[in-house]
């Protein structure tokens, strides 16, 4: 097995996860959760692939997904916010909603090929042994987006004044009302900028890191996999970016398993048994249920827990938590 | 803060009892309005599709007797929801339970659990749903468990397990249990059948070719204890309580997590029965695709009927038709796009059963 090579697209496939991740922390930061992560990302997968498809160039195919992302998260947003919907069946119907949308009008784009988000790699820095070639040799440029998304995201949330302000409305809605916090602003701008993030998400699984339109199977789970990460990282970027690229390592991992007839110098059971293959698909499954209980259990010690409003609609003058 | 729109909402106390049934009608034919504009917008006809529909699923006898063969399992699953969606538990692993239901159930003929020679069909049948129940009730305790006892969000917990459960079917229908390397199981003997219509044909030869099985009955019989538990049972008024104000339900002595991790096992059960009247009644056989996506229908279903188990039997009924007509449609995307804005308008028109909306202008708007 080739460790570097399964590293490098471990830290390929995570960015999917971890920039779908990035944008749910923001919006749960604001007291929002929208469960629609998968459908969002299916429909900026269509949308950035049919787009770059059409005219030749990828890059407005990323903007077309993440348009398509933070739309169909408006509809999220409107119902949860100002109709104080209850917020899991909303996402729920956002999922099936993009993934409608996505099925209908992806129709015949499956087998085609479109303009792809080119690789480069970064001078100096990808000659460092082992790291440079996993980390920054190659790689597609999204990649390197999200290498600054997360330290970006983190110091807005915690360092900057509407990082504040977002999560004073996450936290406690009723006081940042009163100094001023348009609550329902903040909540909107926040739900549709997880949209964008998870239509971007999708784009880059389509025209970047497994290219082409396969259906529901492009995404197949990974948006609520994002969801859970979310969960697992305590709504903390840095988390958010290791839990994403371990999951893509793992997952990466899993497909090498496959390969090699010997195995510690024993007989490889999933290259003589293949239908073995099922129980290495379950596996990131298996770990994010893994990662959740862990991740439960380490918040509860550390007295972590999720944005005190989250889930909970805001209106005023009613008395809130 | 400015109201962004000129709409003041003011809390009802109570509301008409049309009212759900007007909005939920409404959210259905608005829904069908929206995805007729979204089908003329990729270049169908939507009157063309719409009539279709209708005839593929409400047509004939025939067709009639399809749809009933799809409502079954969304009744089956839209009642389990009804029930966890009541305490507030959101159980999305409808579809991992029915496939673990329906494996388990595979498991009495196909491992086999009693000599299907001389078992009688009563028994077998039996056996069959009493394990696809179990198996429904152990995907559901997992996620019922780790809510009650380490709070963990029961959402993602079930969204895993569906997964979970569709590739360990796999694993046996394309290994162990596989037929001549097909993604099946052999046909079961007919002693592991659920009796259909078409049995009775040669005494009422109407019935010849339909396919509607005893699965329905189960289904109604369902909705009726489903209704005496939740209005009628002091234990459907714990349900009630805890979700409508848990913490009331706390001072009152209600065990929360044992009730929750009950609620999900029957909930589960439900779809684990499910999952074993497709493989008795539909396709005599452990096959890959026997869910379109039934787990999630279900949701959809039980919350368009306002989680009332009567309600659910209409709603399902809609549903398999849907189910039904969306077999032949192109793009086949159309019935996911239906449900998703059927959820939608309905969760939206919630709203208007929650509050009295007046119009204001924005003068006094600014008088507030």
């Amino acid at each position: 097995m080739n460790w570097i090579e399964i590293f490098r697209s471990g830290i390929s496939t995570g960015t999917v996860l971890l920039i779908a991740s990035i944008g749910e922390i923001l919006t749960e930061r604001s007291g929002i959760q929208n469960l629609g992560v998968e459908g969002m990302m299916l429909l900026g997968a269509m949308a950035g692939f049919k787009v770059a498809y059409q005219t030749g160039n990828v890059w407005l195919g990323l903007l077309a997904a993440i348009a398509a992302g933070g739309l169909l998260s408006l509809a999220h947003a409107l119902v949860t916010i100002h109709f104080q919907a209850d917020q899991t069946v909303s996402g729920l119907s956002l999922t099936f909603l993009g993934t409608g949308l996505a099925l209908v009008l992806g129709e015949g784009l499956t087998g085609l090929t479109a303009p792809v988000i080119p690789s480069a790699s970064i001078p100096l820095l990808s000659k460092i042994p082992y790291l440079g070639p996993v980390a920054f040799a190659n790689h597609n440029l999204l990649v390197y987006f999200g290498y600054l998304l997360v330290p970006l995201t983190w110091y807005y949330i915690n360092r900057t004044r509407p990082g504040l302000h977002l999560r004073a409305v996450g936290e406690n809605p009723a006081a940042a009302d009163t100094l001023g916090v348009n609550i329902y602003r903040t909540r909107y701008i926040y739900t549709f900028l997880g949209g964008c993030f998870a239509g971007l998400a999708g784009a880059a699984i389509s025209v970047a890191i497994a290219p082409g339109w396969y259906s529901n199977l492009t995404v197949n789970g990974q948006g609520f996999i994002a969801v859970a990460l979310v969960i697992f990282a305590s709504w903390n970027p840095w988390r958010a970016a290791l839990g994403g690229y371990l999951f893509g390592v793992l997952r990466r991992f899993t497909l090498d398993l496959q390969g090699p007839r010997m195995l510690l110098g024993l007989a490889n059971p999933f290259f003589f048994n293949t239908n073995l293959v099922f129980f290495l698909q379950m596996a990131p499954y298996i770990l994010t249920i893994i990662a959740l209980i862990w991740g439960s259990s380490a918040a509860r010690k550390k007295r972590i827990g999720s944005p005190a409003a989250l889930g909970v609609p805001y209106q005023r003058g009613e008395r809130g938590l | 803060m400015k109201i962004p729109y000129p709409v003041l909402l003011k809390r009802h106390e109570d509301y008409p009892k049309w009212l759900p049934v007007v909005t939920s009608v409404g959210a259905v034919l608005l829904a069908f309005i929206i995805s007729g504009i979204v089908l003329a917008a990729t270049g169908a006809n939507p009157f063309t599709v719409y009539s279709y529909f209708f005839k593929a699923s409400f047509g004939s006898w025939g067709a009639f007797s399809d749809v009933i063969v799809k409502a079954t399992p969304l009744l089956l699953i839209g009642l389990g929801c009804s029930l966890a969606f009541k305490m507030r538990l959101w159980n999305i692993g409808a579809e991992g339970q029915f496939f673990i239901g329906a494996f388990l159930a595979s498991a009495v003929v196909m491992v086999p659990l009693v000599n299907l020679e001389t078992t009688p069909r009563w028994a077998v049948i039996a056996l069959m749903m009493l394990l696809g129940m179990a198996g429904g009730a152990l995907w559901g305790f997992i996620p019922g468990y780790l809510k009650a006892k380490l709070s963990i969000n029961e959402v993602i917990i079930t969204l895993m397990l569906n997964y979970v459960a569709i590739l360990w079917n796999n694993y046996w229908i394309f290994g162990t249990w596989s037929e001549a390397g097909f993604q099946m199981t052999k046909t079961f003997p007919r002693s592991a059948w659920l009796p259909r219509l078409a049995d009775f044909a040669d005494k009422i030869p109407a019935f010849s070719g339909m396919t509607a099985h005893a699965g329905i009955l189960f289904g109604i019989i369902a909705a009726i204890i489903v209704y005496q538990i939740i209005y009628k049972s002091k234990w459907g008024y714990k349900i009630t309580l805890i979700g409508d104000n848990p913490r009331a339900a706390r001072y009152a002595g209600i065990d929360i997590a044992r009730n929750t991790i009950l609620v999900f096992m029957v909930s589960g059960a439900l779809a684990g029965l499910a999952g074993m009247t497709e493989v008795s009644g539909v396709v005599h056989r452990l096959q890959e695709r026997i869910s379109t996506s039934y787990g999630f229908s279900g949701v959809i279903v039980a919350w368009l009927a306002k989680l009332n188990p009567f309600a659910v039997i209409l709603v399902s009924i809609l549903f398999g038709a849907l189910l039904v007509a969306s077999r032949e449609i192109q793009p086949s995307g159309i019935s996911f796009l239906i449900q998703g804005i059927t959820l939608f308008l309905v969760i939206s028109s919630d709203v208007l059963l929650k509050y009295e909306i007046k119009w204001v202008r924005p003068s006094q708007e600014t008088a507030q």
